[in-house]
């Protein structure tokens, strides 16, 4: 039980880094990897928004979508099947969340809300999340495996976009040639180090 | 609308205005799905479909949207339109769209379908933003085909085309031929590489898109 657990935290944030053996959240990954500051604001709003939507993805899918999943309302639903659906719930599912979770913050932690301002109506629309709600949806995962999963897929991500941004904040100085300066230079950056994250692969706890 | 403008409007952002090169938008599935050329050919056809008819509708009811809902109701059309694709690659061409597996869904939140919706579709009328659409699908394919091409003829010596069933382009050791594998190519890094390259070979014709920092 605890070695499950375990072993999901270390392979989403290790060998299934969501940023960089799945190239999910790509779009803001690079773009907003300039300095390290931002890069972990980010980071930590990406954590929240996966913690909470990952887990209330999966109630709906085992007890709305999945085929016989409806059983609850009544025996006669045993063969409806609305996994078609998937897809426009789990997005509407994370729009909602995080429009709560604005309302939340801004009553309540105002401070948090103030430094992580644009970046949580951002998120939305970032790749990693949806992904991570139907990568959860596809590897079958128990309540309990997708609360770990969400949390641990959220701070891989988080590692990534940190670790990037620092390595950038160095580039900064060195002498680029034209063309690759910016947008090339960072893709060969994220390529070494998406090499240097395929060195996790093989480890299995 | 002058058949000039439409024209810029289709081929612009096929090299000169790049969504992946220069735009930044929709990297994240490029990437995953470039180790098979038949793979990376499905995955771009949906996202142009996707995008084009997106833009379309978005730019059909732009008068009737309140600005304050208008992401969500974007959010709608886009992901009504990929269920569509979805159920379809799911009944002609199940292989494929089983290796595809969450990449296919994930176009709702390719940012070049949303990008274009907001950047393109909102200004614009229907027919020249269903063109803006089809460009940019174009400039994204001409990155994913040319990665897909790329990875499968090095990563593993053949050449899947659809239709016409695969090809071997260079004989493997294995089979008696001459080429030994780059496993390299079929791992995640080789993708990012070759896109910096292709990134790098673009600013190099193209001078004026070079970053200032």
């Amino acid at each position: 039980m605890v070695q499950e657990h375990l072993s999901i935290l270390f392979s989403s944030v290790f060998s299934e880094n969501l940023a960089l053996s799945f190239f999910l959240g790509m779009c803001t990954f690079l773009a907003l990897s300039k300095n390290v500051k931002t890069a972990m604001m980010l980071g930590v709003a990406v954590i929240v928004v996966q913690g909470i939507t990952v887990p209330v993805n999966n109630l709906i899918f085992t007890y709305f979508l999945k085929k016989g999943a409806l059983v609850w309302i009544s025996p006669s639903f045993a063969d409806t099947n609305l996994e078609f659906l998937g897809l426009i719930s789990y997005i509407g599912t994370i729009a909602a969340m995080v429009q709560i979770l604005e309302l939340f913050l801004d009553r309540y932690v105002p401070a948090l809300y103030n430094t992580l301002g644009i970046f949580l109506p951002l998120i939305t629309v970032n790749c990693a999340i949806l992904g991570g709600s139907l990568l959860m949806v596809e590897k079958q995962m128990t309540f309990a495996h997708s609360l770990n999963y969400g949390f641990s897929s959220g701070l891989g991500w988080a590692v990534a976009i940190t670790a990037l941004a620092g390595v950038r904040e160095k580039l900064k100085y060195n002498d680029i040639p034209a063309g690759l300066r910016g947008l090339g230079i960072t893709f060969i950056t994220v390529g070494l180090m998406a090499m240097a994250f395929l060195a996790f692969a093989g480890i299995k706890l | 609308m002058s058949s000039q403008k439409a024209k810029d409007v289709l081929f612009d952002p096929v090299f000169k205005n790049n969504p992946i090169a220069l735009q930044i938008l929709g990297i994240c599935s490029a990437l995953a799905v470039t180790t098979r050329f038949d793979k990376a050919f499905v995955m771009a056809v949906s996202v142009t479909v996707v995008t084009a008819f997106s833009s379309m509708f978005v730019s059909i009811i732009r008068n009737y949207i309140p600005t304050s809902i208008r992401i969500i109701v974007e959010m709608t059309i886009i992901s009504t339109l990929v269920i569509l694709v979805d159920q379809f690659l799911k009944a002609f061409v199940p292989a494929i769209a089983d290796q595809l597996s969450v990449f296919v869904g994930l176009i709702i939140t390719n940012c070049i379908v949303m990008g274009r919706a907001e950047g393109f579709a909102l200004k614009n009328s229907p027919g020249l933003s269903f063109l803006d659409g089809i460009g940019n699908g174009l400039g994204y394919s001409v990155i994913l085909l040319t990665l897909g091409l790329v990875r499968e003829i090095f990563g593993s010596g053949s050449l899947s085309l659809p239709v016409f069933g695969t090809l071997t382009v260079l004989p493997l050791t294995s089979d008696g031929g001459f080429y030994v594998r780059n496993g390299l190519m079929l791992t995640p890094p080789s993708a990012f590489f070759l896109i910096g390259l292709f990134i790098w070979g673009l600013r190099t014709v193209y001078p004026n898109q070079v970053e200032k920092d």
